[in-house]
């Protein structure tokens, strides 16, 4: 009898495998075919002055991208700054405190602003920071990129931290460690790998953006440090070149969003390794 | 030095669940008390409400005196926080800090409370961890290893250290040797008569050979209501309540 079934179970185990490694292989194919293809049309392009010229005028060839790197960076930065301590600051009190009614709707309203068409967030920064500032900034940029993260870094960490048994909090409260105190230094550290994830993920979602920078930063072809002014940016500046009449233009958008992914791919590797260098865990 | 407790009209609910019922009892310093009862009788919960830490449940609540000495644990202006400064407690399950070390574990009470002085922190990690008969097997690899890699009674046993580091004058333990094997339940065991000279010890416990090794005075509980409190002796050989010698005797629980 149980002979007689093991070939039956043995089948089953091979069936599922393969299904499971299909399942794998149809994700890997199209990430590496637009990876593979970005490199193929973008690696051409891609030399020292694409990073360190910025854009030369029309029927020139040659020039870079510098500038919109640097303005991608200060954009993401101004981003991070207003979205990562919202966004870990909003998760905290939806997992810690949030068990109400209040918490309820701001659960309700982080997912339906994870839902917004990321144009009509660009929107919203326009209306608070370019109309009030009466012109465009990287600023604003920032202002509606950090507004994209905020959902998305909110819900994470509320999870991770749910994720935390309620075990550990006891012993931090039996020991008379305050609340706050247990939240930072025994919670949050303990979901911390968690939380770096959630904030990565965000990061990398809104590097890519383009459209809430549309109106927000508007672009630049020159180089531009000053927050409160037109910048360029590497998603807006694919988009302007791939749409362009000239084949120039439209090599150097391929090396712009191979340049785009290289830099995020960069930077969340420089994030896990100083985090698992214990970078975010001092403090105690 | 241990302090004694006086426990008066002690109520405890869960939402609409009332769990524990008019509970008096006066528990003495510098001794072990048990609480022995049959699972659900409202012994956890009685020994949570004596630090404060019934309330972090929600819809939880209280009603009653508990004295910590000369302190009224549920007073106005008393804060929960300084009661479990004060109050230790060792939990059913070892639940170390797992992204600490040994040495870190031991010392989260002194450093999260803002204890700064690293000379004075390493003699009372060692003290603590020698009271918790932890150091010979630790000493070693004190900043290397994590809380969590530790075997389960080892865990336990930084866990007590973890609580006797801050100094407090009561611990609690609620079922602190029920997840470990015999040879940790005792080296748990003997580590409690040790305590018990410094400390008040109230410890919850299933097993009433452990509540005889152990405790000095030992309280019955059942249905959420004290039923017996006496000499553990008393309690064992000649107990005053028919339901205490039914649950002693085994015939139900």
């Amino acid at each position: 009898m149980m002979q007689s079934k093991f070939w039956w179970r043995s089948l089953q185990d091979k069936v599922m495998v393969g299904l499971a490694a299909g399942a794998t292989l149809m994700v890997l194919v199209p990430l590496v075919a637009i990876f593979g293809y970005l490199v193929y049309k973008g690696i051409g392009s891609l030399n020292w002055n694409f990073l360190t010229q910025i854009p030369k005028p029309v029927g020139e060839t040659g020039g870079g991208m510098a500038n919109a790197i640097v303005g991608s960076g200060m954009i993401l930065l101004i981003a991070s700054l207003i979205g990562v301590p919202m966004g870990i600051g909003t998760g905290i009190y939806l997992a810690e405190f949030g068990k109400k009614r209040f918490g309820y709707l701001i659960r309700f309203t982080a997912d339906v602003l994870n839902g917004v068409p990321s144009i009509v967030i660009g929107i919203v920064a326009w209306s608070l920071v370019v109309v009030y500032q009466k012109h465009f900034s990287a600023l604003a940029g920032g202002v509606a990129l950090g507004i994209m993260m905020v959902p998305i870094i909110s819900r994470s960490t509320e999870e991770m931290l749910l994720m935390v048994p309620q075990s550990l909090r006891e012993a931090a409260w039996g020991l008379g460690i305050p609340q706050w105190r247990t939240t930072l230094s025994i919670t949050l550290r303990t979901a911390s790998s968690g939380v770096i994830t959630a904030v990565m993920l965000s990061f990398a979602r809104v590097a890519g953006e383009t459209a809430p920078l549309l109106f927000t930063t508007l672009g630049n072809k020159f180089w531009n440090f000053n927050m409160n002014q037109e910048t360029a940016a590497l998603p807006l500046q694919i988009y302007v070149y791939a749409q362009s009449p000239y084949d120039d233009w439209h090599r150097q958008a391929w090396a712009g969003a191979l340049i785009l992914i290289i830099l995020i791919v960069i930077s969340m590797s420089l994030v896990r390794m100083a985090a698992s260098r214990g970078v975010f865990k001092g403090g105690n | 030095m241990g302090v004694g407790i006086q426990v008066n009209q002690l109520n405890a609910w869960f939402g609409a669940t009332h769990a524990v019922h008019d509970i008096q009892i006066d528990i003495t310093a510098n001794h072990a008390t048990a609480i022995i009862g049959p699972s659900g009788c409202g012994k956890s919960t009685f020994v949570r409400c004596l630090n404060r830490m019934h309330e972090t449940i929600p819809n939880a609540r209280v009603e009653g005196t508990v004295k910590i000495g000369d302190t009224h644990v549920y007073g106005n202006g008393t804060s929960a926080v300084e009661i479990r400064r004060r109050v230790g407690m060792v939990f059913q399950k070892p639940n170390p800090f797992p992204t600490m070390s040994v040495y870190d574990n031991v010392a989260a009470g002194l450093k999260l409370n803002g204890y700064r002085s690293h000379r004075d922190l390493d003699e009372i990690v060692e003290r603590s961890l020698r009271q918790a008969a932890l150091w010979d097997e630790v000493k070693d690899l004190l900043k290397k290893k994590s809380g969590a890699s530790l075997s389960g009674g080892q865990q336990q046993r930084l866990c007590i250290a973890r609580a006797l580091a801050v100094e407090p004058e009561v611990m609690l333990m609620d079922e602190p040797a029920s997840a470990l094997d015999p040879i940790s339940t005792s080296k748990i065991e003997d580590l409690i008569f040790e305590l018990k000279q410094n400390y008040t010890i109230v410890i919850v416990t299933h097993n009433m050979q452990q509540a005889a090794r152990v405790a000095e005075f030992t309280a019955f509980f059942l249905s959420g209501k004290l039923v017996e409190f006496d000499k553990t002796e008393k309690i064992f050989t000649n107990p005053g309540d028919k339901r205490t010698e039914d649950y002693i005797t085994g015939r139900f629980g």
